[in-house]
C-alpha cells in the first residue's frame, strides 16, 4: 500500500502550495475588498466601444 | 496616473472556440455511435470502430478535446480582461494553440488502432503522456506570464480557480503516468494491481474535479456576471467557495474504490470529505443562481443565461449525487452499473455542455462584432438539448437500478434469481435505445448551434486585436505587513510557487516511484505467479481491445458478487497486473475468475461470433483475433520490461520466453483440434484463450489461507 504515502505525499504538497498561496493572498490584502472586484469585472476599458 | 494602450487578442479566443465546437461535434458523434453499438452490436464491424477501442475516444474527445478547448477559450478570453493586460506572449498562444489539437489529432488516430495503456481518461500512450505535459507546461507560462504583467492588483475569484486548475492537473498527470516504454506505442505503468488502482482513481477522481470543474467554475464566476450584466451575489461567498472547494476535493478519491482491497480508513476518509464536498460545491451554485435573482426577465429573455442556469442547475445536481454515491450502501447498487454513466452525463451533457454553449452564444458575437444569427434557432437548441439531457439520464438511471435488482436477487431457496447473466443484459435493450435518442436529441440541438455559429461569423467581422486601455500597476501599495518579505514574494509570487512545486514533484516522483513501488509488489500469496508469456500477450490484446470497458475483474465482498462470480478478490493477486483491469462498468459479466469456467472452443466461437453462444449478447465479435498473427517480436521485450518492474520471471527468461510461449500455444491448439477446431498457434485468440483461463485460477488451485496485505 505504499502508493498512498505518494499520493497523499502529492496531496499533501499540493495542499501545501494552495496554503501558502491562500496566506499570500491574505497579507497582500487579495480579499481586503469582498465587494469592488465584483462590480469592477462588469466594465471593460475598450477604446473603441462595440459598433452595433 | 498615465493610461496605457494595449489590446487583447480575440483571434486566439477564436481559434479555441471553433475547435471546441469542432471536437465536441467529434466527440459526441462518436458518443452516439457507441450508444447504438450497445443496441446493435453489428455495428463494431471494423476493428478501429469497436467499442472497446472507441469509448475511450469518446471520452477523451469530451473531456480533454471539447471542454479542454472550451477551459482555454474561456480562459484567454477572460484572462485577458481580469488581468487588463494581453496574453504574455502570442507565440506560446499560438504554440500552445497547435500542440493542443496535434494532442488530440494524435490520441483521435492511436485509440481506434488499439495503442492504449487501458488506465481510464488517461489512455494515451506515453509519447502523448510526454506531449500533453510540455504543452500543459506552456499554458500555464502562458497565463502565469499574463498574471505578472497584470494592471489590475486584485486576483478576480475566477483567476484563482485557473491556478488552482493548472496546479493541480500538472500534478496529478505527472503522478499517473510514470510507465516504463516497451516500445515507442506500448508501455507498463510502474504501478501494479492495487497500487494502479489508487493512483488511477485518485487521478479520475481528481480530473473531474480539476478538469470539468474548477475550470468551469471559474468560467461561471466570469461569463455569469458577465451576461447578466451584474456582480456575483456574494464575492465573498465566492472566496470561501474557491478555498473551501480546493482543500477538500483532493481527499475524495477512495469513494471510487468502496469494497476494494484499500484500507478501510482511506476508504472512510474519502467518504468523509465527500460529504463535505456538498457544502462548497451548493455555496458555489447557489452563487451562481442567486446571482439572476430579480433578473429572472432577463433569462427568459436570453438564450445565453438560460443554458447557464440549467448548466448551474446539473451542477448541483451532480454535485448533490456524487456524495450520495460515495456512501458505501449506495455505492454498492451503483457501482458497476449505468448509473454512474448517467450520473457523469449530468454533469458532461449539462454542467460543461451547456456552460460552454452558453459562453459560446455570448462571446462569438461579440468578437464578431455582430449579433447572433437567430435567437429562434437557439431556443431550438436549448429546448433540445435539455430534453435530449433528460431522455439521456432518466433511462440510464432506470438501467442502473433494473441491473441491481436484477444483480442481487435471490430466491427463497437462496439462489441467484437471475443466473444468467446475460438476461440482465437484454433487459436493457428498450432503456438503452432511449438514451440513444436522448443523445441523438443533444447532438441535433448542437449542430443547430454549429449553423447558427456559422451564419453569425459570416455576418460579422472579426476584431482579431481589441484595444483596450489601463493605468500601470503601481509599484507599491499600502500593505498592513512588514515590507521586506512582503515585496520579496509579490514580485515573484505565483510564479514561484508553482514552478518549485513542479520541480519538486516530477523530480521526486522520477527518482522514487519506480523503486519504491518494485519494492511493494512482492508477492503477498504464494501461489499467484507470474503471468505466462502467452497469457501476457494475451493480456495485452485484452487491453488494446478495451475488454475493461464492458468487463470488470473485481468481485466485491458482497453476497450477490461472490454468489455470481466466486471467491471475492484480493489485493496480493494482482501483484503483477501492469495496468490494473478492475474495470468499472460491467456491460458483461466480472471476468476475475473466468479462467476454466468453459472450455477453450466455447471461448473460441465466443469471440467468432458471441451470439451463437450467448444468443442476444452485445458484445462485439472479435473474428480478426481468429485471423491475425500474433506479434511474438514483442516478447522479449515486454518481459524485461516487466522484470524491470520487479516481477519475478528467471533472469535471462526474455530470451527463451518465447519457446515457453510456443509450447503453450500449442498445447491449446491441439485442445481446440479435439473439439474440431482448425486453427494454427500463431493465431492472435490463442494468446486471449490462454489469459482468459488464466483469470483467477491461481487462487481457484489453491484455496488456502492467503495473508493480504493491507
Ligand atoms: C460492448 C461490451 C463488451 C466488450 C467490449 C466486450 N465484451 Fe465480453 N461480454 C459482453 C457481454 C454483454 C457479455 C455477456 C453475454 C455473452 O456471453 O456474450 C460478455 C461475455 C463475455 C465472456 C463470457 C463470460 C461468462 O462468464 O459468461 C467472455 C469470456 C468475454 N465476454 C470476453 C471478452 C473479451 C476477451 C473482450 C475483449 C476482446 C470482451 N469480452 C469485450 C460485453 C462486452
Amino acid at each position: 500500500m505504499s502508493v498512498l504515502f505518494v499520493l497523499i505525499g502529492a496531496s499533501v504538497i499540493t495542499a501545501l502550495g494552495f496554503l501558502i498561496a491562500f496566506i499570500w493572498s491574505v497579507k497582500n490584502g487579495q480579499f481586503d475588498d469582498d465587494y469592488t472586484p465584483s462590480v469592477r469585472m462588469l466594465f471593460d476599458d475598450e477604446v473603441v466601444k462595440k459598433k452595433k | 496616473m498615465e493610461l496605457e494602450k494595449f489590446s487583447y487578442d480575440n483571434k486566439i479566443v477564436k481559434q479555441f472556440a471553433i475547435a471546441t465546437i469542432i471536437w465536441g461535434l467529434a466527440g459526441m458523434t462518436v458518443g452516439l455511435y457507441i450508444a447504438l453499438e450497445l443496441i446493435f452490436p453489428a455495428l463494431n464491424f471494423i476493428p478501429i470502430a469497436s467499442f472497446g477501442r472507441i469509448r475511450p475516444v469518446h471520452t477523451n474527445a469530451v473531456a480533454f478535446a471539447f471542454v479542454g478547448n472550451g477551459i482555454f477559450m474561456g480562459v484567454y478570453y477572460s484572462l485577458q480582461r481580469l488581468c487588463k493586460a494581453r496574453m504574455y506572449n502570442d507565440t506560446l498562444s499560438k504554440v500552445h494553440f497547435w500542440l493542443w489539437q496535434l494532442i488530440i489529432i494524435a490520441g483521435a488516430l492511436s485509440l481506434p488502432l488499439g495503442l492504449t495503456t487501458g488506465k481510464e481518461y488517461a489512455e494515451l500512450e506515453w509519447p502523448i503522456d510526454v506531449a500533453i505535459a510540455i504543452t500543459w507546461l506552456i499554458f500555464g507560462w502562458n497565463m502565469f506570464g499574463t498574471i505578472l504583467k497584470r494592471r489590475e492588483r486584485h486576483l478576480y475569484v475566477a483567476i484563482w480557480f485557473y491556478i488552482a486548475t493548472f496546479v493541480t492537473v500538472t500534478v496529478l498527470h505527472v503522478v499517473n503516468s510514470v510507465e516504463i516504454p516497451v516500445s515507442l506505442f506500448k508501455s507498463y505503468p510502474v504501478y501494479a494491481g492495487v497500487q494502479d488502482a489508487l493512483v488511477q482513481w485518485w487521478y479520475g477522481h481528481n480530473a473531474v474535479a480539476f478538469f470539468l470543474t474548477t475550470p468551469y467554475l471559474g468560467l461561471m464566476y466570469y461569463f455569469i456576471p458577465k451576461a447578466a450584466e451584474r456582480p456575483v451575489y456574494s464575492y465573498r461567498l465566492s472566496i470561501i467557495h474557491f478555498w473551501a472547494l480546493i482543500f477538500l476535493y483532493i481527499w475524495a478519491g477512495p469513494h471510487h474504490l468502496l469494497y476494494t482491497a484499500l484500507p478501510d480508513w482511506a476508504q472512510s476518509l474519502g467518504v468523509v470529505f465527500s460529504i463535505m464536498l456538498i457544502a462548497p460545491s451548493w455555496g458555489g451554485m447557489i452563487n451562481g443562481l442567486l446571482t439572476l435573482r430579480g433578473a429572472w426577465d432577463k433569462v427568459r429573455e436570453s438564450v445565453v443565461l438560460k443554458f447557464m442556469v440549467v448548466a448551474i442547475t446539473a451542477y448541483g445536481m451532480a454535485t448533490f449525487e456524487g456524495p450520495m454515491l460515495s456512501l458505501k450502501k449506495v455505492n454498492a447498487i451503483a457501482h458497476f452499473t449505468d448509473w454512474i454513466v448517467a450520473h457523469v452525463h449530468i454533469g458532461a451533457l449539462g454542467w460543461n455542455g451547456f456552460l460552454t454553449f452558453g459562453i459560446l452564444y455570448w462571446l462569438i458575437p461579440r468578437i464578431y462584432q455582430t449579433d447572433l444569427y437567430s435567437k429562434k434557432l437557439a431556443n431550438w437548441h436549448f429546448w433540445l438539448g435539455s430534453l435530449g439531457i433528460l431522455f439521456y439520464a432518466i433511462p440510464l438511471y432506470w438501467a442502473g437500478f433494473t441491473q441491481y435488482f436484477m444483480w442481487q436477487q435471490f430466491t427463497p431457496e437462496g439462489f441467484l434469481k437471475y443466473p444468467n447473466f446475460l438476461e440482465t443484459v437484454t433487459q436493457l435493450r428498450s432503456m438503452y435505445i432511449m438514451r440513444s435518442i436522448g443523445g441523438a436529441m443533444y447532438l441535433f440541438g448542437f449542430i443547430i448551434m454549429i449553423y447558427n455559429m456559422i451564419k453569425t461569423i459570416k455576418q460579422g467581422n472579426l476584431l482579431e486585436n481589441e484595444d483596450a486601455q489601463a493605468p500601470a500597476l503601481s509599484k507599491i501599495e499600502g500593505s498592513h505587513e512588514g515590507e521586506h518579505w512582503h515585496r520579496w514574494i509579490e514580485r515573484k509570487p505565483i510564479q514561484l510557487m508553482v514552478f518549485s512545486l513542479v520541480v519538486v514533484l516530477i523530480g521526486g516522483a522520477i527518482e522514487m516511484i519506480p523503486t519504491f513501488m518494485i519494492k511493494s509488489n512482492i508477492p503477498t500469496i504464494a501461489s499467484v505467479k507470474p503471468y505466462t508469456p502467452l497469457e501476457l500477450q494475451g493480456r495485452d490484446i485484452y487491453i488494446r481491445e478495451g475488454c475493461s470497458t464492458c468487463h470488470s475483474q473485481m468481485i466485491r465482498p458482497l453476497r450477490f458478487d461472490t454468489e455470481r462470480y466466486g471467491e471475492y478478490s484480493k489485493a496480493g493477486e494482482f501483484v503483477y497486473d501492469h495496468p490494473f483491469l478492475w474495470g468499472s462498468k460491467r456491460t458483461g459479466p466480472d471476468l476475475a475468475r473466468e479462467g476454466g469456467k468453459y472450455p477453450d472452443s466455447w471461448h473460441y466461437n465466443h469471440m467468432l461470433d458471441p451470439s451463437t453462444m450467448s444468443p442476444g449478447s452485445i458484445m462485439p465479435a472479435y473474428q480478426f483475433m481468429l485471423d491475425d498473427n500474433l506479434d511474438t517480436s514483442s516478447t522479449a521485450p515486454k518481459i524485461r520490461a516487466m522484470i524491470t518492474l520487479g516481477v519475478p520471471y528467471p533472469q535471462g527468461y526474455d530470451k527463451i520466453a518465447n519457446k515457453a510461449l510456443m509450447v503453450q500455444a500449442d498445447l491449446i491448439t491441439a485442445g481446440l483440434k479435439k473439439d474440431g477446431i482448425e486453427t494454427t498457434s500463431d493465431k492472435e485468440i490463442i494468446a486471449v484463450i490462454a489469459y482468459l483461463q488464466r483469470l483467477g485460477k491461481d487462487i481457484k488451485a489453491n484455496n488456502q489461507v492467503f495473508t493480504t496485505k493491507k
